[in-house]
């Protein structure tokens, strides 16, 4: 590295470094076209290449990679979920994460913090104290910590919240962690096209052919590409993708929004999350406060975000950091979140033979991205859903066997 | 602060309103079958466009429904009780 940094010192021309070049045209066929640039799909296809060989694959991208839900949210990993189902995935997820670094030779700045979620009720207690023994039980990081020791690691925390609801306790997770999003998303990129793959961006899907059950191909805004494997990976438009192909989802949209404060001294290590107050805060590296909330009361195909929310977000922020009342919100935004009505993802194999889903990734999709994008990949090579994933299949809803993360996805389901 | 009409005592603030679901004719339980029964309960209309929910107005207590466009946020149309009820 030290020479490299010389060489490219005592240089005249300093080129920019290049992530990955894309060819010019499309070809006309291809084994698997991946729809969504993201973080998902371009795990996805770096999984495709390194775990299975399978390089003959193309991203496509109606924007530019990243710029979905991977820039939109507030970039917490952690895995102390509900479910059996849940917690499984969700922690291959966090190990794949610990890892992923160093795999992909990129600094993701993965930042473990440790997890608060506070509980200000007996209800909430109760659910607490369910989580971490769920947890406990498939040896994950997670215990109930009492108002006292809650007080003590976040000292600057208002443990009354005004008086109003006062926190009772919280669910500590160790291993929950923070990571640059947009680096996750460019370093499955460069190592998805290291390896041959194609990512097209700025290239819209616009229909996908079928003939008989089996997919024959897709048509985009570039022309027609012939393939027997399509990959949604969108995301937040995945009913427009799954009307193509005729099939029937319970996903419906919703606005999830989040903003960032102006930079402040570093005052707070841990992630803190409220159920009850509908919020959810941690600091960045560059001392940003990063907050969300619940998604809005009503579906929505836009991006657009709302005073109602900041104003909303940040009645609450002060009840629990009273002392935030000076700081300005520098930014806000909004992501299309794919909800379902049991709070888990909908992923695997469909009724269309050659037709995957990755989708349902509601407020939960970021933390998800190196576990889906392995058991995807494993599941377009073997045409059969991963062990993991198994749970997650859309046909859960006809066959009643939901999975029932409602009590643990992000805040105030 | 957003406004919606409620049918029945005119613009109010949006935070009085609470979204209800996607309306759909109700299915009989009866003679429905599992898969069309699991398809009424949980699938959804969710690409956009016009689509026609219910709404609930929290002060009055009234249910009503209407046509949005869910890609800009509009109401398209407010439903007048005999259009539900059929008379």
């Amino acid at each position: 590295m030290p020479y490299r940094l010389v060489k490219q010192a005592l240089r005249k021309n300093k080129p920019d470094p290049r992530f990955f070049m894309t060819p010019a045209d499309l070809k006309p066929s291809y084994d698997v076209v991946i729809i969504g640039g993201g973080g998902h799909g371009l795990a996805c296809a770096y999984y495709l290449a390194r775990d299975h060989g399978i390089t003959n694959v193309a991203v496509l991208e109606q924007g530019y990679i990243g710029g979905g839900n991977t820039g939109r949210n507030t970039t917490i990993v952690r895995s102390n979920y509900l479910t059996p189902e849940g917690v499984k995935f969700y922690d291959e997820s966090l190990h794949l994460f610990q890892d992923l670094s160093e795999d992909l030779d990129l600094n993701l700045f993965y930042s473990t913090r440790g997890h608060f979620t506070l509980a200000h009720s007996d209800s909430a207690m109760r659910t607490m104290r369910w989580r971490a023994e769920v947890n406990k039980h498939y040896g994950i990081e997670s215990e109930l910590w009492s108002r006292d020791d809650v007080s003590r690691s976040v000292p600057f925390m208002d443990m009354d919240c005004g008086g109003q609801q006062p926190v009772l306790g919280a669910l500590y997770h160790a291993p929950g962690a923070v990571v640059r999003h947009d680096a996750v998303a460019w370093g499955y990129g460069r190592g998805a096209s290291d390896r041959g793959i194609e990512i097209h961006q700025k290239t819209q899907v616009r229909g996908i052919r079928i003939a008989g059950d089996q997919v024959e191909g897709v048509d985009t805004d570039r022309g027609f590409i012939a393939c027997k494997k399509v990959v949604s990976c969108v995301a937040g438009s995945t009913p427009r993708i799954t009307d193509m192909v005729g099939l029937r989802t319970p996903i419906d949209i919703r606005p999830l929004q989040a903003c960032v404060s102006e930079p402040l001294k570093p005052f707070l290590d841990k992630i803190i999350v409220s159920a009850s107050l509908h919020v959810y805060v941690s600091q960045s590296s560059r001392g940003e406060l990063v907050m969300g909330a619940s998604v809005d009361g009503a579906p929505l195909h836009s991006t657009r975000s709302t005073f109602d929310f900041v104003e909303d977000l940040a009645d609450k922020m002060l009840d629990l950091f009273p002392f935030l009342g000076g700081v300005k919100i520098v930014r806000q935004w909004a992501g299309m979140a794919d909800m379902t009505p049991d709070f888990a993802p909908i992923m695997g194999i469909t009724p269309v033979r050659g037709f995957y889903l990755d989708a349902g990734w509601g407020s939960w999709g970021f933390k998800a991205t190196p576990v889906s994008g392995k058991t995807m990949a494993y599941t377009v090579a073997n045409d059969d859903d991963h062990e993991l994933i198994e749970p997650f299949r859309l046909s859960r809803f006809a066959e009643y066997a939901l999975v029932g993360e409602k009590g643990a996805a992000s805040v105030g389901h | 602060m957003k406004l919606l009409r409620c049918p029945h005592i005119g613009p109010r603030p949006v935070s009085e309103f609470t979204y209800g679901g996607e309306a759909v004719a109700e299915r009989d339980p009866e003679t429905c079958d599992d898969s069309a029964w699991a398809d009424h309960v949980f699938n959804v209309n969710g690409e956009p466009g016009i689509r026609r929910e219910w709404w609930h107005h929290g002060p009055s207590g009234i249910w009503f429904i209407l046509d949005r466009d869910t890609r800009t946020d509009t109401v398209v149309r407010i439903l007048d009780r005999e259009e539900v009820t059929g008379g």
